[in-house]
């Protein structure tokens, strides 16, 4: 069980930084949904359901979805 | 500011920063020496006082409940922001006279992303009632199961059909459900000063332990934080597509 | 184990505060600012787990068993409702910004205008 919640730490820390580490922001909220996923499996095996149903519906989707919105308005202003 | 000049300057501050957090996190103590009087007290109201299972929507909307409003008006109020940003950048564009020519793009999504996200919207809505509605005993909730709900007519934008989208979420309708769950919560608070009792105090028979219609006014500040939320979402991301995509 | 959970936490609120100094476009620095919030989410979760505890659903347990912290787990609901908020407000402020002035990168954008 702790070897778990290693594992898990440790691979939010590696998709945090991807995401910090990616400069392009169409690439980097893709990786920012995967980010919201390791999340959300970090809170579930933590122990915490609700919270882990809230992060997944919003860091998985709303998120990158709202972003990725913002970036087609942007770039339409482009042309 | 030059951009090494930022990263040294950056890395100063950094530095002062980890040593300072790890100063601070090695006098932490393990969990079982600093027990939380308040979660034990949470805890053992829950099932006995309240008849409910799940503790952290017991302390969401009965113990601390007061604080999940506020929470729940950050939301509300956040999305009318965004609104109100968003329409502006609409208007002024709509003077734009270049945009109103603006081709369709040549290819959509695939059909097997249309068949599997309209297939799928069923399915999510129903999961997102049902973690709506079982929110006293199992995971989930106003908030999670209202998000869920959110991504139901997400999807069916997600199948490119924007006009079809808008049909579907009939807008006015949808803004008004936001403002009844908003204001249902408060107007459930009110319920108790009939009693004589405190603003927010559960004076509704609370039912068994196991029965959906449990925990009193927990259920109705569930259902109301539920719709609110599903209903902010969906608004938010109906005005960032429309900001996007005016020329459907 | 707590170490390595104050240890991640530390560095998701470094490497994001890094993502923001040297940021290129504000939709990236909007993004970094969500890793920062997540180094909240980690030190909550870490503070709040109880070994050998089961998660605060009481079916089956028997009263008085301590479980997983609520409370704290209360304040991360809380801390994932703000974020989605505080994102969606500062997307439609760079969506703005970008009308204002024409451009998204944070160096250039000339705030101070008439």
């Amino acid at each position: 069980m702790i070897g778990l919640q290693i594992t898990v730490l440790l691979l939010v820390a590696v998709t945090g930084s991807a995401v910090a580490l990616v400069r392009v922001p169409e690439r980097q909220l893709i990786v920012m949904s995967l980010f919201g996923l390791t999340l959300a499996i970090m809170f579930a095996v933590f122990q915490a359901p609700d919270v882990a149903l809230s992060q997944l519906a919003i860091g998985a989707v709303v998120l990158p979805l709202m972003a990725l919105l913002g970036l087609v308005e942007l770039r339409k202003r482009k042309k | 500011m030059k951009h090494p000049l930022r990263t040294g300057v950056f890395a100063i501050g950094g530095l002062a920063l980890a040593g300072l957090y790890l100063a601070a996190c090695a006098g932490i103590a393990a969990p079982t020496e600093r027990p939380n009087r308040y979660s034990e007290l949470a805890d053992r109201l829950t099932l006995a006082d309240r008849r409910i299972t799940d503790v952290v929507t017991a302390i969401n909307f009965d113990i601390r409940g007061f604080d999940t409003l506020g929470e729940e008006y950050i939301l509300f109020v956040s999305v009318m922001g965004a609104l109100v940003l968003l329409r502006q950048v609409d208007q002024k564009h709509e003077r734009d006279p270049a945009d109103a020519r603006t081709p369709r793009r040549a290819t959509g999504p695939s059909e097997a992303v249309q068949l599997w996200t309209l297939g799928m919207t069923g399915p999510t809505i129903v999961f997102g009632l049902y973690v709506v509605a079982h929110g006293q005993f199992t995971p989930g909730g106003g908030f999670q199961g209202g998000v869920i709900l959110a991504t139901g007519p997400l999807l069916i934008y997600l199948a490119d059909e924007f006009a079809t989208f808008k049909r579907i979420i009939s807008y006015q309708l949808i803004e008004v459900a936001e403002a009844v769950g908003a204001g249902g919560y408060v107007l459930v608070g009110f319920l108790a000063w009939f009693d004589g009792q405190p603003f927010l105090t559960n004076i509704l028979p609370l039912g068994e332990t196991g029965q959906l219609a449990s925990g009193g006014t927990i259920m109705l500040i569930n259902d109301a934080v539920g719709l609110e939320v599903a209903a902010g979402f969906v608004v938010l991301m109906h005005a960032f597509m429309q900001s996007s995509l005016h020329d459907h | 184990m707590s170490t390595v959970g104050f240890a991640v936490a530390g560095w998701l609120f470094v490497i994001g505060a890094y993502g923001i100094a040297t940021s290129r476009h504000l939709v990236h620095l909007c993004l970094c600012l969500a890793v920062v919030q997540a180094s909240t989410y980690v030190l909550l979760a870490v503070i709040g787990f109880r070994p050998d505890a089961p998660p605060p659903i009481l079916v089956g347990i028997k009263p008085g068993a301590h479980t997983v912290d609520p409370v704290i787990q209360a304040l991360m609901l809380t801390d994932i409702v703000v974020e989605a908020t505080m994102m969606a407000l500062l997307l439609s402020l760079i969506v703005q910004i970008d009308r204002g002035t024409g451009g998204v990168d944070p160096d250039e954008v000339d705030v101070m205008r008439g």
